[in-house]
C-alpha cells in the first residue's frame, strides 16, 4: 500500500476451493450460470453496493454527455470570465462566485467556469482509470496464470518481480517516467500522447496487485480434480488454461478490476496534481487541486474537484466491496 | 539462522541494485524509445542560445554519448568507490558513496539528501505512531463489536478515509486549521527537533494527522479483517475454555495472530514513506526527500532523482529485512524454510 492505494485484502476475499467446487460438481454451463445468479441476487439486495453502481453509471453518463450539459449550464471550460473576478481577492459574490450561469462558481484570476471544468475532468479521469485498469488486469491475469499454472522457476521469477514492484516507490517512478518524455513521441503529440503515457504508466505499475491474487487462485485451482481429469483425458495445456481455469477466474478478475479503478483514479489525480499528468489547460481534477494550492484562502475553489474525486472513488469502492461479498460463498 | 540472514541480505541488496537500474533505464532508455537523441537530451541543460558545440560538450560531460550500460557502470562505481567530477573549470573528488552531481546546480547530491532526511523522517515517524495506534485500536474494537453501531460508523469512516485523496484532505485542513482558525502554523514551516521540540511537533501536527488519517483507515480495515479471522480460530476457544480473562484472550491470543500481516505491511509502508511522502510534502510545503524527487523529475535532473530513489529502495529493503528477521525470531517455521 502507498499514499494512494485503496486496495486491501478484506475479510471476504474469495475462497477458491468452495467456489471452484460449486462449479466443478456438474457441467460448467448450468451451475456456472447459477453461481452468477446467486451473486446477482445477493448484489441486488445490497443497497450500498447498488448505490455505488448507480453513482458510477451516473458519472459515466455525465462524462459522456459533458459537452451537451455545459452548453446548457456553465459554458465552455476554457472560456475566461475575467469580468466576474476581482484579481486581488477572487470571484465576486458569495460561495466562490456561484450564480445560475456558473453553478459552482468561477476560478480565481481568469474566471473559468468550475462546473464545466469538473465535468470535463470526469472524462479524463474515468477514461484513464478504465483504460489503465484494463491494462493492469490484462498483464496481471496473464502473469498470475502463467506463474500459478507453470510453477517452478517461472513462478519464482514472476513472484520476485511482483514483490519488487510492491516495494517500489511507485509514485516517484511514475513521476520520473511521465516527466522524461518530450512533447512528441511515438508519433503522438499533445493530449493524446499524455493520455496514452498515463494509461501505460499507471496500468504498468498496478498489475502486481491483481497478479498476486490471480496467481494464488490459479495455484489452488490447478490442483482440483477436474483439472486433473482433463489432463488425464489428454487435454493440452492451452485447453486446460482457457477452458478449465479461465472461466473460474472471471469472478476474482471482475471484483479486483472494480477495486483497482479507484486506485487508478487517485493515481492519475496525484500525477496531475504534481504537474506531470495531463497538462493545462485541459481540465483535470488533480490539476484543478494543484491550481488551488496557491489560493488556500478560497475554500470553494478546492472543494469541488476534491469532492468529485472522493465521490467517484467511494462509489467504485462501495460497488467493488459489494461485488466481492456477492461472489463470496461464505457470506450470506 | 545465519544462512537465513545472509540470504535475506543478498535479496535486499539485489532489490536495491535492480531498482537503481530501472530508474536509470527510465531516464535514458525511455526517452530514446520516444525518439530523443543524446544532443536533444543534452540541450535541456544549456541556455536557449547555446551553440551546437556547447550542446555536444555538455552531452560528452554528462556522459550521454556513452552506451547506457557504461553510464550506469560509472554511476554505480561512484556509489561504491567514489569518483572524480569534471565540471568544466576544474576537477573535484567525490568520495564514496558518491551519488553524483546535480545536472542543474552542479552540486553534489548526497549532502542535499542528508539535509532532507530528518524532515521526511520526522513526518513519517509521527504519522506512523498515530496511524498504528488509532488504526489497530479501531480495528480491534470494530471486530469485537461486529455489526454494532460503532463498527458500522467506524467502517464507513474508514472507507471514506481511503477514498479521499490525501492532497485534498491536506489542502482542506491546511486552509481551515491554519489559515482560518490559526491553530497550526501555515505550510512550509518546519522547525528541527533539536532546535525546539515543541515547535517541531506543532508544525508537523497537521501533516501527521492528514497522513495518519489515510493510513489508519487502511489499518483499521485490515486489523478488523484479521481479528475477525483469528477470533474464530480453535486456539481462541481453547484459551477461553482455560478460563482466561476475555482481555487476555483478546490482547495476547487474538491480537497477536491478527498483527502478523499488519507488521508486514507496516514495514513496507514505513519504508516507502521515509523514501519520500511526495504528496504530503508537496501540500504542506515540507522540503523533504519527496520534494527533492519531484524537483529532480521536473528539472530532468537524473542524479537527484536517482539518489532519492536509491535511498527509498534502501529504506524499503531495510524495513523488509527487519520485518523478516522479526518473523524469524517469532516464528520458528520461517527459519527452517
Amino acid at each position: 500500500m502507498t499514499e494512494l492505494s485503496t486496495l486491501d485484502s478484506g475479510p471476504a476475499a474469495l475462497e477458491p476451493q468452495e467456489e471452484a467446487a460449486a462449479l466443478a460438481d456438474t457441467e460448467g454451463d448450468i451451475k456456472g450460470r447459477s453461481l452468477s445468479q446467486i451473486a446477482w441476487r445477493k448484489l441486488r439486495r445490497d443497497k450500498i453496493a447498488l448505490t455505488g453502481a448507480f453513482v458510477i453509471i451516473f458519472l459515466i453518463l455525465v462524462a459522456i454527455c459533458a459537452p451537451l450539459i455545459v452548453k446548457l449550464v456553465g459554458g465552455s471550460p476554457y472560456e475566461y470570465h475575467q469580468e466576474l473576478v476581482d484579481p486581488a481577492i477572487g470571484p465576486y459574490g458569495t460561495f466562490g462566485g456561484m450564480s445560475s450561469a456558473h453553478p459552482l462558481g468561477v476560478e480565481p484570476i481568469n474566471g473559468r467556469d468550475i462546473f464545466s471544468r469538473v465535468l470535463y475532468g470526469a472524462r479524463i479521469s474515468l477514461l484513464i482509470a478504465v483504460l489503465s485498469t484494463i491494462l493492469s488486469v490484462a498483464i496481471g491475469t496473464v502473469m498470475g496464470i502463467v506463474a500459478g499454472f507453470f510453477g517452478g522457476w517461472v513462478d519464482a521469477i514472476i513472484s520476485r518481480v511482483m514483490d519488487m514492484f510492491l516495494a517500489f516507490p511507485l509514485l516517484v517512478f511514475a513521476l520520473a517516467l511521465s516527466g522524461v518524455f518530450p512533447n512528441e513521441a511515438f508519433g503522438l503529440s499533445g493530449l493524446t500522447l499524455r493520455i496514452t503515457l498515463l494509461v501505460f504508466v499507471i496500468g504498468f505499475f498496478n498489475w502486481p496487485y491483481i497478479g498476486r491474487i490471480i496467481r494464488g487462485q490459479t495455484l489452488s485451482l490447478r490442483e482440483r480434480e477436474y483439472v486433473e481429469a482433463a489432463r488425464s483425458l489428454g487435454a493440452r495445456r492451452p485447453y486446460i488454461l482457457f477452458t478449465e481455469l479461465l472461466p473460474n477466474l472471471v469472478a476474482p478478475i471482475l471484483v479486483y478490476s472494480t477495486l483497482i479503478i479507484p486506485t487508478n483514479i487517485l493515481f492519475e489525480a496525484a500525477l496531475s496534481f504534481l504537474g506531470v499528468g495531463i497538462q493545462p489547460p485541459t481540465p483535470t481534477w488533480g490539476g484543478m487541486l494543484s491550481d488551488a494550492v496557491q489560493f488556500y484562502t478560497l475554500p470553494y475553489f478546492m472543494l469541488w474537484p476534491g469532492l468529485a474525486i472522493f465521490v467517484t472513488v467511494l462509489a467504485f469502492n462501495l460497488f467493488g466491496d459489494g461485488l466481492r461479498d456477492a461472489f463470496d460463498p461464505r457470506s450470506r | 539462522m545465519l544462512s537465513y540472514l545472509i540470504r535475506r541480505l543478498i535479496a535486499a541488496a539485489g532489490l536495491v541494485v535492480v531498482i537503481s537500474m530501472i530508474t536509470f533505464a527510465i531516464f535514458y532508455v525511455a526517452p530514446r524509445i520516444g525518439g530523443a537523441t543524446s544532443e536533444s537530451m543534452a540541450s535541456r541543460y544549456v541556455g536557449r542560445s547555446a551553440t551546437g558545440a556547447t550542446v555536444e560538450q555538455i552531452a560528452e560531460r554528462l556522459g550521454f554519448n556513452d552506451p547506457i550500460p557504461v553510464q550506469y557502470w560509472n554511476w554505480a562505481k561512484g556509489v561504491v568507490v567514489g569518483t572524480t567530477y569534471d565540471y568544466g573549470a576544474g576537477v573535484e573528488k567525490c568520495p564514496a558513496p558518491c551519488l553524483g552531481y546535480s545536472f542543474r546546480t552542479q552540486q553534489p547530491v548526497l549532502p542535499e539528501i542528508k539535509r532532507r532526511i530528518p524532515i521526511t523522517f520526522s513526518l513519517a515517524i509521527g504519522a506512523a505512531f498515530l496511524w498504528v495506534v488509532s488504526g489497530v485500536a479501531v480495528g480491534v474494537l470494530s471486530a469485537l463489536k461486529r455489526g454494532s453501531i460503532f463498527d458500522r460508523i467506524a467502517m464507513t469512516v474508514a472507507l471514506a478515509g481511503v477514498s479521499m485523496p490525501i492532497f485534498w484532505t491536506g489542502l482542506i485542513s491546511l486552509s481551515y486549521f491554519s489559515y482560518t482558525l490559526g491553530w497550526t502554523p501555515p505550510g512550509a514551516s518546519y522547525v528541527p527537533l533539536t532546535e525546539n521540540p515543541l515547535k517541531w511537533a506543532h508544525g508537523l501536527l497537521l501533516p501527521w494527522i492528514t497522513l495518519a488519517l489515510l493510513f489508519s483507515a487502511q489499518y483499521a480495515r485490515l486489523t478488523r479483517a484479521g481479528m475477525l479471522e483469528t477470533m474464530g480460530e480453535d486456539y481462541i476457544r481453547t484459551a477461553r475454555a482455560k478460563g482466561l480473562r476475555e482481555r487476555t484472550v483478546v490482547m495476547k491470543h487474538g491480537l497477536r495472530g491478527a498483527l502478523t500481516p499488519i507488521v508486514t505491511i507496516f514495514g513496507l509502508d514505513f519504508g516507502l514513506l521515509i523514501g519520500g511522502a511526495v504528496l504530503t510534502e508537496t501540500v504542506f510545503g515540507l522540503p523533504g526527500l519527496g520534494q527533492l524527487a519531484i524537483q529532480g523529475t521536473k528539472n530532468n535532473d537524473l542524479p537527484q532523482v536517482l539518489g532519492v530513489v536509491l535511498l527509498a529502495a534502501l529504506f524499503v529493503a531495510v524495513a523488509n529485512l527487519v520485518v523478516d528477521l522479526l518473523y524469524a525470531v517469532v516464528d520458528p517455521r520461517v527459519r527452517a524454510k
